[in-house]
């Protein structure tokens, strides 16, 4: 009987230790936002702030004391040449000029003269981590490829790590590769594998509170829409640029009306899709989230007691879209790669004679 | 809205660190993975094939003992039943030799002893035919003495008769 009586227990636990935590922590959020600690809390500017890049980790601040991992920052000026120097230069509130340069809205670095033109190469906190989640998951796959170069998997059972990841490879190589890609499979199959897992651990990792959010940011996810649209074309032949510009079957009026539809579709709309939907994917859930932790400190400023009943109720929706989450970054970076897969396969459509045309719809 | 402008640097580095790990994991992850699993496939497919082979094998064999058998019963019985013949014939034989010795020795034995009674009967003729003669010389000679003489030398005859 106690059993039953122990999990809301657990849970009211669970959720005053939260509330006492982030209150702290949100405390001095405003802290920071703010100038003075009157000032009302901000939703909009903690959200966009936990969202978006930086250019440092971090953490909390108590007091005086700032969790702070600072990152360094490469500038590039067509007038003043390369500039590399740590953030913390700017100090912590960013209130500090350096070298002609300062931290700005948005932790957008721009120049003090507004004659001199900026490239921010920096190494954000989305860019440090996304290098050290993909160093962390080739490690983890070298290890696991030395196991099958040893004969262990091939030979005998497959043992350790290799039973988790080898029914996601050969559902992807079954599914993706060989289903959309013909006779090519095997050349676009490390390619489709990496995208997938790529997304998949940057996602996945980008959950942890208080890490940055890489896939829900447009940078990272447009440049993987490039990167698709590389391949996608590399891979077309003229059977492809035929059916784009002067589509069979239709009056010649309708041809010059369709060619450019046609154009646009293929080249801004299919891989468009992809950028658009993981990134609102995967800022939507980190915003959703940060929005069931702001509500908690809305109704706290209308008084304590608000704010802490409605805590719980919260902590609920964070939990459940904690679990959303996890799934949509599972599904997204599915997504990402059986589109991209598809696309591929349309690019050479014709061409091999075992690639079932036209059996593909786009627009998932 | 600052969060849909990307970022220039950002985006640099993504590329970088996308080409990094397709390369790496292209070369050192994915090519033996996909080789492993491939020879694995393989190697069970290969394994399954040798088994239904193997079963056909034994089914063969299973056959073709089956008819091995069947053959050395057909062999065994036609044996056996060559066997009793030439017992039989054998018996029949002995039996029909020893039926005509016995028959042989059976005749012999009766001319012998037909032989023999002619011999023993022939003997026996002749011993009656003197003794008749001897009694009727001595009976002749007395008839010539005197009557009385003659009935006293019959009855003295008849006296010394014996009849063996």
């Amino acid at each position: 009987m106690w059993l039953k009586n122990l999990k809301p227990l657990l849970v009211a636990t669970f959720g005053i230790i939260l509330v006492v935590f982030s209150t702290n922590v949100f405390a001095q959020e405003q802290h920071t936002n703010a100038d003075s600690a009157k000032k009302p809390f901000d939703p909009t500017t903690v959200i966009m702030h936990h969202v978006q890049d930086a250019h440092s980790f971090h953490f909390f601040t108590i007091g005086d004391f700032n969790a702070v991992i600072p990152l360094p920052v490469i500038l590039y000026s067509p007038q003043k040449g390369l500039s590399v120097f740590l953030s913390s230069r700017f100090g912590h509130k960013g209130e500090n000029t350096f070298d002609g340069y300062k931290l700005g809205e948005s932790e957008k670095i721009t120049s003090v003269d507004p004659g001199v033109t900026v490239f921010d190469f920096s190494l954000t906190r989305n860019a440090v981590q996304m290098f050290l989640i993909c160093g962390l998951f080739i490690i983890f796959m070298i290890k696991i490829a030395r196991k099958y170069q040893k004969g262990i998997g091939v030979n005998t059972a497959p043992s350790g790590a290799q039973n988790f990841m080898e029914p996601i490879i050969i559902f992807l190589r079954e599914n993706l590769a060989k289903e959309n890609l013909g006779l090519r499979w095997e050349r676009y199959t490390p390619f489709l594998l990496t995208t997938f897992f790529f997304i998949l651990t940057n996602s996945l990792f980008g959950l942890v509170p208080g890490v940055a959010n890489v896939t829900g940011n447009i940078a990272f996810t447009l440049l993987l829409g490039i990167v698709a649209l590389v391949v996608m074309l590399a891979g077309t032949t003229s059977h492809f640029w035929k059916h784009l510009f002067w589509p069979p079957g239709v009056p010649i009026a309708v041809k010059f009306i369709l060619a450019p539809i046609e154009l646009a579709g293929e080249l801004f709309m299919k891989p468009g899709a992809l950028v658009i939907r993981l990134f609102a994917n995967m800022v939507a859930g980190h915003i959703v989230i940060l929005a069931f932790v702001s509500l908690i400190f809305i109704f706290g400023e209308l008084s304590h007691v608000a704010g802490l009943s409605f805590s719980p109720f919260s902590i609920i929706f964070i939990i459940f879209d904690y679990f959303l989450e996890i799934l949509i970054a599972f599904i997204q970076a599915f997504i990402f790669t059986v589109l991209l897969a598809i696309f591929t396969g349309q690019g050479f459509e014709g061409s091999d004679h075992d690639v079932a045309p036209g059996s593909h719809d786009g627009m998932l | 809205m600052e969060l849909l402008k990307p970022d220039l640097g950002l985006m640099f580095w993504t590329l970088i660190a996308f080409l990094i790990t397709l390369w790496l994991l292209g070369k050192f992850a994915w090519k033996p993975i996909l080789k492993g699993l491939e020879a694995r496939e393989k190697n069970i497919k290969e394994s399954i094939q040798a088994a239904e082979n193997v079963k056909k094998e034994m089914a063969d064999l299973k056959s073709e003992n089956e008819s091995l058998l069947a053959k050395a019963r057909d062999e065994r019985a036609q044996m056996m039943r060559e066997a009793k013949e030439t017992r039989d014939k054998i018996i029949a034989d002995a039996k029909e030799q020893a039926r005509q010795e016995t028959n042989k020795i059976v005749s012999d034995a009766q001319s012998v002893i037909n032989q023999q009674k002619m011999a023993a009967l022939t003997e026996l003729k002749n011993n009656v035919g003197k003794l008749v003669i001897e009694v009727s010389e001595k009976i002749l000679r007395r008839e010539l003495s005197s009557k009385d003489a003659q009935e006293k030398f019959i009855r003295d005859l008849a006296e010394n008769i014996e009849l063996n």
